[in-house]
């Protein structure tokens, strides 16, 4: 098939960028959309111009680097995949596919459709940990029964890949759902328990510190997130707050 | 120099008790002037990271990556193997070391697997107590499943996200210490040289990747954590960043290289569609409990399937060759990655592969589907049940079992793998070899250590399923925080490591001069297009089975390649400046030594062990015909390379293997 | 606890609870407007009470007034936060796929409404405000009408065609505002999963069964007034 990409070239963090129009031809519906984007890349090079930057990493929907704005939605149209996992064949021939970076004020763009997202990792910073000792000289892992329940539901809550989709999808750009996840994640097994009102008091403190907006429960985060993360531990985390209170 | 592998003495199962009551210790005191530099942030250097911190020492972690979550450790699905014995069916440090020194097919060094089994109990305990929600039975105690090659179930695992969950508890471990300012985290960093003083590693020189610029860190010791080689092969289970270069920067200042040649090819992924592939996808090797694979008996049907004049569901059970099942009758399907490799390399060189690449034989969960299904029905009590009936029910239990792979297979393929087979091939997975180290894991340069992947010891020739997680996590969390100590002991009166000597410019001069060579090259091709053929010539000569003759030419190729690539490589845009083209070519013009290397060693091992087959050492005669023949008497060693300027001048290095403990047998599945 | 309402989260949780609050006056207020349209009398004694109890009017009535104007101005302050958030807009946003349009635009339905108050407080708020406190008369009864005067004057209120239209828009807009305003209010105050379902259901009840009550009384007196 024959598209016209939209992208957003932007030459660093302190440029002005804009949209600019490619066109590229002969493309397979298998290919993935990163695919896609390696023969753009190919044709720019070979063109003597410079090729789009943009993030990407495993390629199999799990390291949470790649990150754009796929046609007014964060990794494109497909539901439960990122980027690298999208299809071409969600996509016609003629299309005009619009390629932006995930907007956020706590995202500054670095170039291209790359995106600085390590806000995330200083609110993980803030909090994001158990305070135990890698020494290995702890109880023995069975010493404390968690019911499958609680497991599972932890699980889900870790299954977060840091992508920062609910950020990009977010109209508020609010960090709630990745933050809420991980909150989540510790509150709900006893080992996390401990230092539970620390935890969520510090990384909250700092989520708003780093500039992202305020949850307005629109449910977007929930529906873009490639893994499905649940808006219930966004709600997990208020009530953790409020716990921590008393 | 001859290789000291500083196993201490004593027996085996008291080396590393000895050894820690022995060694020398750094004060708490003094720890605090003493940097470490981790290169690397996955399973193994994420861990070494924040244990390092945690003991008092000053960290700096770099990645290549915009955060040290991403490293590719992240990709792993099936779980991780510990010796714990929970289920009460046999397990115990010695049958783990058991069972990994033979699945490694009698290459790999035994204290170290020993001591690798000793602790994989506590990474389950440590990994716990950091809120690593692993699977757990209804009476809320931890869950196992079991693993091929093995014959106990010792395998943790978080649904099909295992490497994820222990990388995040990894990265929470290093979060806890870089919030207390023990790791400093270069994000986005990428190591190009490591800086020697007086023979010891003492620094790297770094890119920043944000802004090109160029950095001189100085350390009194140097970790290096930077993952296998496998995107040698340009197309690899690995993340495209995945690369060699901070190994193959120490190896060419005096690291040496061990087993090259070692190679895990999967035999579970999901095969190429065009020749834009750019990665492959790994589908769990669970899926071979239940699929059965196999390809069409007659030619008629292959050009058929390929053709869309048939499916595969047309084709009656007398129609189709579960070429596993007959030339495995003993283990069948589930035959150890290599041998069900090779078989469906065989069967598609003979022409009977089933997608238009003709490189693609099916999984087939029919039976599995039909065999759950009555199962269900006679526990539910359904009399006489349709088809349809039995269908839907096995179909859910089959669901339940493997429906993220399934629901990943679709989002790829755009099949429905419920109904109807998968199609699967092999795909290079994993590097067993890499640079050599000592049972303190440190390399042939002093102060210079290598950890996880990157480093040789563990796996032998050949890697069992759910141990890489265990390596990782052992060396970095329990193995190098002590043995550093040891070498550390000495630096405590060394004081701060200045960075503004010789060693430090001219390692910055040479990365300087490499980087304005890509700069202002203006060739002709992309660097794509040299890692494309480079890849090809690797899968080609030195794949699933090598030969002589083939990896000779693979040498004189790559070498050919090599020169063109430093002739005619395009590089577009400034080197002061995001440019991912760079980072790619400074990667692929390692990887066209190295794949040289490579070939190099699997020429000299002229046997067929673990993930390395040669045809000129095959069974001739017997039940065993045509199968690997593995030579004990003559390639009983580990294969170090010293650099020597061209990888074909590579001087080899012996470390002759020992086995006290077991007897070496040849392996059989049939 | 003076830091938790600074937080993003406290103030979501205040959003929350001035949602509570209005809530509950809202189905207070509705009640006592259905009295009117079953018996004119009982409206009169209830609207009399209400408007002469001193609790309600110095205590209650405060408590509204700083409810309704917090809600509005912390409304105002989280959106000019958020948008501020966002940074550079999206040159194209597709809202459509993963929200519903009433939970992205609250801002807009929030402004009808903030614009129905004030016509709501021109028709009924500043008069009785007038009549008590600057004229000073808490008789409730107003010459020539007989008994209380509080039936009387809001019939005459829906007389007016124009007025009972801009009632009738004010309230599809509040209905639209609470359709996602319910259950977002409990999800901020982090009401657990299985509550979710039975929380939807009711705040879908609640948010249209209120609004078009209050649509039916004003088009029941336009049609039934007795002048």
């Amino acid at each position: 098939m024959n598209l016209t990409l939209k992208i957003w070239r932007q030459k660093d963090s302190n440029a002005k960028g804009q949209m600019v129009d490619y066109k590229v031809t002969d493309i397979s519906e298998h290919m993935s959309f990163l695919e896609m984007m390696d023969v753009l890349n190919e044709q720019l090079i070979n063109a003597g111009e410079e090729p789009v930057a943009f993030d990407h990493d495993c390629r199999e929907g799990i390291c949470g680097m790649c990150s754009m704005y796929i046609n007014g939605e964060a990794h494109g149209p497909d539901r439960g995949v990122t980027t690298c996992q999208l299809h071409m064949r969600m996509f016609k021939d003629g299309d005009t596919i619009t390629i932006e970076p995930f907007r956020a004020a706590a995202f500054p763009v670095i170039k291209d459709l790359v995106v600085d997202r390590t806000a995330f990792d200083r609110i993980q910073h803030a909090g994001g940990y158990i305070s135990v000792n890698t020494s290995g000289n702890t109880q023995d892992a069975n010493a404390i029964p968690i019911s499958k329940h609680a497991a599972d539901e932890a699980m889900d809550a870790a299954t977060c890949i840091g992508c920062g989709a609910c950020v990009a999808t977010c109209k508020n750009s609010s960090a709630m759902l990745f933050v809420g996840a991980k909150v989540s994640q510790y509150a709900l097994l006893p080992q996390g328990q401990v230092e539970a009102a620390d935890r969520v008091r510090n990384m909250v403190a700092q989520m708003d510190l780093e500039g992202f907006g305020n949850c307005t429960n629109t449910g977007a985060c929930e529906i873009e997130c490639p893994k499905g993360i649940s808006l219930d531990n966004i709600a997990r985390m208020n009530r953790e707050l409020m716990k921590a209170q008393f | 120099m001859a290789l000291d592998s500083k196993v201490p003495k004593g027996p085996l199962k008291d080396k590393w008790t000895d050894y820690k009551n022995h060694i020398n210790l750094v004060n708490p005191a003094n720890k605090r002037h003493i940097d470490v530099i981790v290169v690397g942030t996955g399973l193994a250097g994420g861990s070494a990271a924040a244990t390092l911190a945690e003991l008092g020492y000053n960290v700096k972690a770099f990645c290549y990556q915009d955060s040290p979550r991403r490293a590719h450790s992240i990709a792993a699905q099936g779980g991780i193997n510990a010796a714990k014995n929970y289920q009460g069916d046999g397990d115990s440090t010695y049958r783990l070391f058991y069972d990994t020194v033979k699945g490694g097919d009698y290459r790999s060094r035994e204290a170290n697997v020993y001591r690798l089994a000793e602790v994989s109990a506590n990474i389950i305990d440590q990994c716990v107590a950091q809120g690593v929600p692993f699977a757990r039975d209804y009476g809320g105690l931890l869950d196992n499943r079991s693993f091929g090659g093995v014959l106990v179930s010792r395998t943790f695992y978080a649904k099909g996200q295992t490497g994820q969950q222990l990388l995040l508890g990894a990265y929470s471990a290093m979060n806890r210490q870089i919030a207390r300012g023990k790791i400093t985290m270069y994000n986005r960093h990428e190591m190009l040289d490591v800086v020697k003083i007086d023979g010891k590693a003492r620094g790297i020189i770094a890119r920043n990747l944000v802004t090109g610029e160029i950095e001189r860190h100085s350390a009194h010791a140097v970790v290096i954590a930077s993952g296998g080689y496998g995107n040698v092969y340009f197309l690899s289970t690995n993340a495209m960043g995945s690369n060699a270069t901070a190994a193959w920067k120490i190896h060419k200042k005096g690291a040496y290289f061990a087993n090259p040649c070692y190679t895990q090819i999967h035999p579970t992924c999901i095969p190429r569609s065009g020749d834009y592939q750019s990665k492959l996808t790994l589908m769990s090797e669970s899926l071979r409990n239940d699929g059965r694979i196999w390809v069409p008996k007659n030619m008629e049907d292959v050009l058929a399937i390929r053709e869309g004049r048939k499916k595969p569901t047309d084709l009656s059970e007398d129609e189709r060759d579960y070429y596993l099942e007959r030339r495995y009758p003993a283990f069948g399907n589930l035959v150890p990655r290599d041998v069900a490799s090779r078989a469906a390399k065989e069967r598609c060189d003979a022409g009977y592969g089933v997608n238009s690449t003709g490189e693609a034989v099916y999984l087939d969960f029919a039976s599995a589907i039909e065999r759950y299904g009555k199962e269900q029905a006679k526990i539910q009590n359904i009399e006489n049940p349709s088809a349809q009936k039995i269908y839907d029910l096995g179909k859910s239990v089959v669901e339940a079992k493997y429906g993220n792979l399934f629901q990943m297979y679709e989002k790829i393929v755009d099949e429905d793998p419920y109904k109807t087979p998968m199609m699967i091939y092999p795909a290079t997975h994993y590097t067993m070899g890499g640079i050599w180290v000592d049972y303190n894991l440190m390399t042939t340069v002093d102060g210079l250590y290598c950890i996880g992947e990157a480093n040789f010891s563990d796996h032998g020739a050949n890697r069992l399923g759910a141990s890489a997680l265990m390596q990782g996590l052992a060396d970095g969390y329990f193995v190098l925080p002590y043995t550093i100590g040891d070498y550390l002991a000495n630096d405590i009166r060394t004081g701060k490591i200045p960075t503004d000597t010789p060693e430090f410019d001219e390692a910055e001069k040479s990365v300087k001069d490499m980087i304005d060579f890509f700069i202002n090259n203006k060739g002709q091709h992309s660097v794509d297009y040299y890692h494309k053929k480079l890849g090809k010539i690797m899968w080609d000569k030195c794949g699933m089975s090598r030969n002589e003759q083939g990896l000779k030419e693979a040498m004189a190729e790559i070498k050919a390649l090599r020169e063109d690539f430093w002739k005619n490589v395009k590089v577009p845009g400034n080197a002061n400046e995001m440019n991912p083209e760079l980072e790619k070519a400074a990667r692929v013009a390692d990887f066209l030594e190295l794949g040289e290397l490579f070939a190099k060693d699997a020429l000299n091992r002229n046997e067929s062990c673990g993930g390395h087959f040669r045809e000129e050492s095959v069974e001739l005669d017997g039940e065993q015909k045509g199968e690997a023949k593995r030579n004990d008497k003559e390639y009983a060693y580990v294969a170090a390379w010293e650099y020597k300027g061209e990888p074909a001048d590579a001087v080899l290095h012996k470390e002759e293997l020992e086995f006290k403990d077991i007897e070496l047998k040849q392996r059989s599945y049939k | 606890m003076s830091g938790f309402f600074k937080s993003s989260i406290g103030r979501k949780v205040a959003m929350a609870l001035s949602a509570f609050f209005l809530m509950i006056f809202l189905l207070q207020h509705f009640a006592i407007n259905l009295l009117s349209v079953f018996s004119g009398d009982i409206f009169n004694e209830v609207s009399h009470f209400m408007g002469t109890n001193w609790l309600i009017q110095f205590v209650m009535q405060p408590v509204l007034i700083f409810g309704v104007v917090f809600h509005f101005i912390m409304g105002f302050i989280l959106e000019i936060k958020n948008k501020k958030a966002k940074g550079v807009a999206y040159a194209k946003n597709n809202g459509a796929a993963n929200s519903t349009w009433v939970s992205r635009n609250m801002i807009y339905s929030g402004l009808v409404i903030l614009a129905f108050i004030l016509l709501h407080f021109i028709d009924f708020w500043f008069p009785e405000i007038n009549t008590k406190y600057i004229q000073g008369d808490w008789s409730g009864v107003h010459e020539g009408v007989e008994g209380y005067r509080y039936f009387h004057e809001l019939q005459e209120k829906f007389v007016n065609p124009a007025r009972v239209a801009a009632y009738i828009v004010a309230f599809v807009f509040l209905a639209l505002h609470l359709l996602h305003g319910f259950t977002s209010a409990f999800q901020s105050m982090g009401a657990t999963a299985g509550r979710k379902k039975t929380l939807q259901n009711i705040g879908k009840a609640y948010s249209i069964i209120i609004p078009a009550g209050f649509i039916i009384i004003a088009l029941y007196h336009h049609f039934n007034h007795i002048h």
